[in-house]
């Protein structure tokens, strides 16, 4: 063995990966980037196509864009004169939202608190365990819960008439959200890393100017989103508010008033509804317009984190 | 001369994280106003010593305290702990800015502690930035954020924070490991000048710092004290044990 065999004909071996691995990385890659592509094509194809069920109604000659946004009248099976008016479905919509979020919001936003800064390790895994189970509760369920526990509670505390109101539905919402609440906003505490306690504490701040001082501006864009999905879990939601609400279509004028929402009118008369009629069509638009309302929260929403974060 | 008093009084301090105890009954006393050096190798138990001392060593969850330590005569764990930890500011090896503007870094923990008068504020920070060898830099932009800056003006940062509630005793825990040595010199002759007002613990790997700025300087080691007299002494060609002169002349082990 001489110095020439190593300077000879060909350079020494170097591993070399196998064909193999580098096609399937690139294959990968390619599989990688279509999953996240797709998100923008589901979106825009679930809107065109509810956008085309919906479509024909808008041309027929007799339909009102405007009397479908902003009048209270929802008479679809009316003999004499079929209005399709959805403002009060959107108010009812907006009132147990707000209403929901009044509840959730503080209650949530507080016990995600609670869990991650002031709880033993011990009991910070038991109520986390307990939470998510509140959130694996059917929607049906609650709606169950609101039709009969919560409704026999309002007639007795409120001497309301019905039961299935406003409120109702606002707590139950509320119960819903709470979970979304809690289990984002823990996770946005716990991102904050513990640096910036000590650093806080050790200067001699109190636990609650530790939270309200540090914790809050550090983690308010993942508190913000945890709020922001609890709205969007309460204006989504369907089969609970149909069972709490009352089902009335009626502007509220105060909580204890029935109301329906655009999800529950939808999920309630599309059965009843003709393919391809007048009515039929409707409902799509009411479908298009929520759509529309709840992009709208996610844009605001984006906007609000972009001017806290440029701020 | 008149006798120096006592500011910090340590007996028989015992530290143990778990099982593992880490200062095995430690005693000494730091005097007012006097630079006071802990030097040491990795483990020895410096930082541990200075968590003690603002009961920081609480957020560990494991770690128990056993021994006295008495801050100007009181015992710390008797007293009000919030108060304790403005009466001692604290300086971490790392940088910690705290995500908000510079102006509210330094601003924080007298607001904290109650002082909202805008004009009192803006003073104080104005003074603490100086003392940390920082306001020429960042005065144009006080109201940007504060973890945007370089790693060693951030370090300055915390030393303008740790002033900010006019501390009566200052501990820096390895202060230069993220600055470079112009800043290091500046922040040196900052905390000689600082000397004049409070009491100032410095822990530090680098035993050139303790020589040049420290009154006494302690060698720990392991745990226990090895040696803790005038720095000149301890630097000196006969130090009191031969382990603290083989320490500070690189020749350890």
């Amino acid at each position: 063995m001489g110095s020439a065999d190593l300077v000879g004909a060909d350079a020494p071996e170097r591993p070399r990966r196998p064909r193999w691995a580098v096609w399937g990385e690139r294959a990968l890659e390619t599989i990688i980037r279509l999953s996240g592509v797709s998100a923008i094509i589901f979106v825009l194809a679930i809107f065109f196509f509810v956008f085309r069920e919906a479509a024909p109604v808008l041309f027929n000659g007799h339909f009102n864009i405007l009397q479908f946004l902003f009048s209270t009248a929802w008479y679809p099976t009316s003999e004499s004169n079929i209005r399709y008016g959805t403002f009060a479905l959107t108010l009812g919509s907006f009132s147990v939202t707000a209403l929901a979020m009044a509840l959730a919001v503080p209650f949530g936003l507080g016990a995600a608190i609670y869990i991650s800064e002031f709880s033993g390790p011990k009991q910070k895994e038991t109520l986390k365990v307990i939470i998510e189970l509140l959130a694996a509760i059917p929607s049906v369920v609650w709606g169950f819960i609101g039709l009969t526990i919560m409704n026999k509670i309002i007639v007795a505390v409120t001497g309301a008439p019905v039961g299935v109101n406003l409120l109702n539905g606002g707590i139950i919402l509320a119960l819903m959200s709470v979970p979304i609440i809690v289990s984002i906003g823990e996770d946005a505490l716990k991102a904050v890393p513990d640096s910036y306690r000590e650093a806080a504490l050790a200067i001699g701040t109190t636990k609650w100017q530790l939270i309200y001082r540090v914790l809050f501006p550090a983690a308010k864009n993942g508190l913000l989103a945890a709020v922001l999905l609890g709205v969007g879990r309460a204006v989504g939601e369907t089969m609970a508010v149909l069972m709490a609400t009352g089902h009335a279509v009626q502007i509220p004028h105060g909580v204890l008033d029935s109301v329906r929402t655009l999800t529950a009118n939808i999920a309630a008369e599309l059965g009843e509804a003709a393919a391809g009629s007048d009515h039929y069509r409707v409902l799509f638009l009411t479908g298009v317009l929520l759509f529309c309302i709840t992009f709208a929260v996610n844009l605001t929403a984006d906007f609000v984190i972009r001017g806290v974060r440029r701020k | 001369m008149p006798l120096p008093s006592k500011t910090i009084e340590i007996e028989d301090l015992r530290l143990a994280y778990g099982v593992k105890e880490v200062l095995h009954g430690i005693s000494f006393d730091i005097f007012r106003h006097e630079i006071f050096a802990v030097i040491g190798p990795a483990q020895s138990g410096k930082t541990s010593l200075l968590r003690c001392l603002n009961r920081t060593i609480d957020f560990t969850p494991n770690a128990t305290v056993n021994g006295s330590i008495k801050v100007d005569g009181q015992d710390i764990r008797r007293g009000d702990i919030y108060s304790l930890r403005r009466k001692i500011g604290m300086v971490a090896p790392l940088p910690v800015g705290l995500p908000m503007s510079i102006y509210d870094n330094v601003a924080f923990a007298p607001r904290c502690a109650g002082l909202s008068q805008k004009s009192r504020l803006d003073d104080l920070v104005e003074k603490c930035l100086r003392q940390a060898a920082l306001w020429d830099e960042v005065k144009e932009r006080l109201l940007s954020l504060g973890t945007a800056l370089s790693g060693g003006q951030q370090q300055r940062l915390t030393i303008a924070r740790a002033l900010s509630h006019q501390p009566e005793i200052l501990c820096l825990d390895e202060f230069s490991i993220a600055i470079d040595p112009v800043t290091t010199m500046r922040i040196e002759d900052v905390l000689k000048e600082l000397k004049k007002e409070i009491t100032i613990i410095l822990v530090t790997n680098l035993t050139h710092q303790a020589r040049r700025l420290a009154d006494r300087t302690l060698f720990l080691w392991n745990g226990e004290i090895v040696e803790l007299d005038r720095t000149e002494t301890v630097f000196s060609n006969n130090p009191g044990s031969k382990k603290t002169y083989d320490y500070v002349n690189g020749t350890f082990g």
